[in-house]
């Protein structure tokens, strides 16, 4: 059984891409589609990778990736932000929230199969 | 008697005649006519009050007795007009620089305007005049008896007395009515001054008269009167060196100081430059007035009987001959010298008794408080006539108490000892700026009592009002206070003692207690005024003052301007001037400088009113006052100005803090809707991107996947394309770059359009929509494409956010305040309070659901109706979404 991500994302269209994308690749792909309870799904599934959307309906990926790392169950978990708004300020929104890689929309599927591989060493 | 009578005559006609000038020159000067009044002969001829009746009718008797003497008496005010009339002129130009009105007020005004001084200096110069004033009174009594005498030899002495009191009140009167005609500020009299230039030609012409009669009439021509001369006494040339000195000094200092002099002198004078021609004119009239002198001495001791008065000499001599005419003329010339002296020495007292004392007394007591105001004039003028009649009634008063006679012989010269006392005084203050108040004060008391006590009180005679002891062994016994032998030193002329000791110990502590004392700062400044008057004066419209002080000006400006301005403006002139040191020289261009700085802090007039204080020394008008008054009440004014325009300015930028705070806030809202935008595009073009590499790279899918992931391109290009619609829409109707295409329809079917273009596809999920047709007959007369597009909006919104199980929308159009309303109202959750603040907005996606929308489409429906003159709300309490759109009546045509 391959390596677990999880997707948090509320666009439906590109939960399907990403999700075809890495299934096909071999992994193991949960999905997510709102703010709130996010952290909670994270903590209960432990995923070996988070794909995170940065806006999300009721709690901004940011919030969420904060509280990730600052829990010790999920704070080790290797976190690749997707966002929308291509500019500098959000990336180091990003860094600083403790993303491990960002990325910005639109991207090629090529580039998100190699993240995703370089950030969950097997 | 006859001849006494037409003596009479001609006297009152003289005096008429006399009125008749004095009213001639002040009626031309009065119309700007009199330019003669105003030549140097008349001012030279004004001179010649010098010659009293003292001089007319004394200088014989003098001859006859002292010899050559009698000529001290013209030598010392040659000496001045052609020696020192330098002297003259800085008294003059300092009289019109001051507006000096009396020697009393020079002498005040030097000394840091002390009115004590002043008083003082006009009480010496009663006590020094007032027997003067006797003296002619006297002469013209005397005269009058020589005439009677002549002829009714019966008529005592004591009748003729009455003719004194005539004589004065006459005279109180002439200067009454010409010496206080109007209060000119400049206190000149020309029809008092023709008056006496008449007389002066009329005395001259009677002694030339009396004199040419004696020397070719009597004498037998010049070379016989000159051959009786050498014989005579009178003509051995006997010069007691220290007596002849002392009495050139004593006339001279006299012509400086008497009050009538000064008046003439330096108060009415016109022109500086009339002194020139009087430093030789008049020098010229003293000669002519002394050449026959000698000759008629010598002829009328000759001739006369023994024990004759030689006094009268000019008078007896043309009458012992029969020469009636020439004796009446004669009496005129001795009227004329009697009583222009008077008149002059008259209004000159009274000026200084009524400013000095009558008026500060009468301000004191009215509490002063009337001075600014008009009614003062009529005050001063009947203080200067009260003062007038006091002066000759005094002079009267001491001519019938001393007796006459010989008590007034020795007046003329122990008159001129008192007021020589003024010299050192008067000199010091214009030509020694260290001169001081105090010691002016000390200089004259001790002068003055030394004279009174040497020269005065022994002049009544011994036992009169000094004792035979005092005067032979001093006060107590006090061998060296002997009024004659101060010191014990004995054999002295007393004159002469009298003169050396009272100006020598005068001179002495004016002195010493002028270096001791330290001077007021007005005096320092009127000293330098005085002392520097050339500098000051010479160009009246800048300032120059060499005279200031520049450390006053320093002081006076750290005060306005503030030290450290003040110390760089002085420093920085003293640097233009090249003058090492801080402060610069006062010279009118710094002044001027000066003027201009102060003025930018406190006012044109006060600064001038201020740099005249220090270095003018001007007295503060009331004109000035009123300026400064009125910069004041301007700069008030203008400082309110100030404090409204400062409000202004605080309100402007407390408008620009908004408008800043507002442009930050719209361009955070812009940098927002960018980052938005960005968003909303990125979005679908992920969707579209990686289904489309998916579609390019994967050759395993099958033909369902391919068909679903061409369809999600599709659909999300479609959004793309939708977005973009919204933006443009959005952006033309911001920017107000719409235009509106109106047309008139039936709101019914705007209605019908809009729900069937929202509501496409008729899944099992459609919503029902719930209207009363009936009342939608309603004309509109307005863009009814754009209606629609807000229509549809809030129709597809319901479609897609109304989570009931079977959504339905209610439309209801009604009326309300002459507007027309429509609302749209759905039977779902509603919208959150929470979120009703801000679906307007744009990008405003409310709750949890996702749409395809972009969150444009409330902000562009807000937009519309905003120009099209409506309104769109949302409308809370209706259990669920609502919306009301509403449309101004106008447009709303009725409903047929």
């Amino acid at each position: 059984m391959g390596k677990s991500v999880l997707l948090i994302e509320d666009e439906p269209n590109i939960i399907e891409a990403i999700s075809f994308i890495l299934s096909r690749d071999g992994w193991t792909v949960a999905t997510h589609s709102n703010g709130h309870d996010a952290v909670g799904v994270v903590e209960s599934t432990l995923p070996d990778l988070i794909i995170l959307d940065v806006m999300l309906p009721g709690k901004s990926g940011y919030e969420i990736l904060r509280e990730i790392r600052e829990l010790h169950e999920t704070q080790g978990i290797p976190v690749l932000m997707l966002t929308a708004r291509g500019q500098v300020k959000d990336r180091e929104m990003a860094e600083r929230a403790g993303a491990s890689r960002f990325m910005t929309k639109p991207f090629s599927n090529a580039e998100v199969l190699e993240a995703v591989r370089e950030l969950v060493v097997r | 008697m006859g001849t006494l009578n037409i003596l009479v005559a001609v006297c009152l006609i003289y005096v008429i005649f006399l009125f008749l000038v004095a009213f001639g020159a002040e009626r031309a000067a009065m119309r700007g006519k009199g330019g003669w009044l105003r030549s140097p002969l008349v001012y030279t001829l004004s001179l010649s009050i010098y010659c009293t009746a003292w001089t007319f009718y004394g200088a014989v008797g003098y001859a006859a007795r002292s010899g050559l003497e009698y000529l001290t008496i013209y030598i010392g005010p040659s000496l001045v007009m052609i020696g020192w009339w330098w002297v003259l002129r800085k008294l003059v130009r300092i009289g019109r620089a001051q507006r000096v009105t009396s020697i009393a007020d020079l002498i005040s005004s030097r000394y840091g305007k002390s009115n004590l001084l002043a008083v003082g200096v006009t009480v010496l110069a009663v006590i020094g005049t007032t027997p003067y004033i006797a003296l002619q009174l006297q002469s013209v009594t005397v005269s009058f008896a020589v005439f009677s005498d002549a002829y009714e030899a019966s008529v005592p002495l004591q009748s003729q007395e009455s003719n004194a009191l005539l004589v004065a009140a006459g005279l109180a009167l002439f200067t009454i009515v010409f010496g206080t005609r109007n209060l000119d500020v400049n206190e000149r009299h020309h029809g008092v001054v023709m008056a006496i230039a008449v007389e002066a030609i009329v005395k001259l012409f009677a002694l030339l008269a009396v004199g040419a009669f004696v020397v070719w009439g009597i004498g037998g021509g010049v070379t016989e009167i000159l051959h009786r001369i050498d014989t005579s006494k009178i003509g051995a040339w006997q010069i007691e060196g220290d007596r002849w000195a002392a009495l050139v000094f004593l006339s001279a200092a006299a012509f400086l100081c008497l009050p009538r002099m000064f008046q003439v002198m330096v108060v009415e004078n016109e022109d500086e430059g009339h002194l020139r021609t009087a430093s030789w004119a008049f020098p010229a009239y003293l000669m002519v007035m002394s050449l026959f002198v000698v000759p008629i001495a010598v002829v009328g001791l000759d001739m006369m009987p023994e024990g004759s008065n030689p006094d009268f000499f000019v008078l007896t001599v043309p009458l012992a001959t029969g020469n009636d005419g020439l004796a009446m003329l004669s009496f005129l010339g001795g009227f004329s010298s009697a009583t222009s002296m008077v008149i002059v020495a008259a209004l000159a007292l009274s000026t200084m008794v009524s400013n000095h004392i009558v008026m500060p007394i009468w301000l004191s007591v009215t509490g002063g408080g009337a001075s600014v105001s008009g009614d003062v004039r009529h005050v001063v003028l009947l203080s200067r006539r009260i003062s007038i009649g006091a002066v000759v009634t005094l002079g009267y008063l001491y001519f019938r108490l001393s007796g006459g006679g010989s008590a007034l012989a020795s007046i003329g010269l122990i008159s001129f000892a008192g007021v020589a006392q003024f010299l050192p005084v008067l000199l010091g203050g214009i030509f020694w700026r260290g001169a001081t108040r105090t010691g002016a004060f000390a200089g004259l008391t001790v002068g003055f009592l030394i004279w009174a006590y040497a020269l005065l009180l022994p002049s009544f005679g011994t036992g009169v009002l000094i004792s035979q002891e005092v005067l032979n062994n001093g006060p107590f016994g006090i061998g060296w206070l002997r009024p004659q032998a101060f010191f014990g030193i004995t054999g002295m002329d007393p004159l002469v003692h009298a003169i050396l000791w009272s100006i020598s110990l005068n001179t002495l502590c004016f002195y010493i207690a002028s270096l001791v004392g330290f001077p007021s700062p007005l005096e320092r400044l009127q000293g330098a005024q005085f002392v520097n008057v050339y500098e000051h004066s010479s160009n009246p419209q800048s300032w120059s003052g060499s005279l200031a002080q520049s450390e006053d000006l320093m002081v006076m400006a750290q005060r306005i301007l503030g030290a450290r301005e003040a110390q760089e403006l002085f420093e920085r002139e003293a640097r233009r001037q090249g003058v090492s040191g801080l402060l610069p020289e006062p010279s009118p261009d710094f002044l001027q400088v000066l003027e201009r700085e102060l003025s930018g802090s406190v006012g044109a007039a006060t600064a001038h009113a201020m740099i005249g204080q220090i270095v003018g020394g001007a007295s503060v008008s009331v004109e000035d006052l009123m300026a400064v008054a009125d910069e004041t009440a301007q700069m008030m004014e203008y400082s309110s100005q100030l404090e409204a325009k400062s409000e202004e300015l605080t309100r402007t930028a407390r408008q620009l803090r908004q408008a800043n705070e507002k442009l930050t806030q719209i361009s955070e809202q812009k940098d927002s809707f960018l980052s938005q935008v960005s968003h909303e595009l990125r979005t679908p073009m992920t969707s579209i991107r990686a289904f489309s590499e998916i579609l390019r790279d994967s050759d395993l899918l099958s033909e369902a996947e391919k068909v679903k992931y061409s369809s999600i391109i599709h659909d999300e290009a479609i959004r793309l394309t939708r977005l973009l619609d919204d933006l443009l829409d959005l952006s033309v109707l911001e920017n107000g770059q719409v235009n509106l295409n109106v047309q008139t329809g039936q709101l019914s079917e705007v209605l019908d359009h809009a729900i069937a273009a929202a509501l496409t596809g008729g899944g099992p999920d459609r919503l029902e929509v719930n209207r009363r047709r009936a009342r939608e007959h309603v004309w509109l007369s307005t863009d009814l494409d754009r209606l629609s597009q807000v229509f549809i909006n809030l129709i597809s919104n319901a479609q897609k956010y109304c989570d009931a199980d079977q959504p339905s929308l209610s439309i209801l159009v009604g009326r309300r305040d002459g507007a027309l309303i429509i609302d749209f109202i759905d039977n779902g959750s509603g919208i959150s309070k929470q979120d009703q603040a801000v679906i307007f907005e744009k990008f405003a996606r409310v709750g949890e659901q996702r749409a395809s929308g972009a969150g444009l489409g409330l902000a562009i429906c807000r937009e519309i109706m905003a120009r099209l003159g409506g309104d769109i709300d949302y409308l809370p309490g209706q259990g669920g979404a609502a919306f009301r759109v509403s449309l101004p009546g106008a447009l709303a045509v009725a409903a047929q």
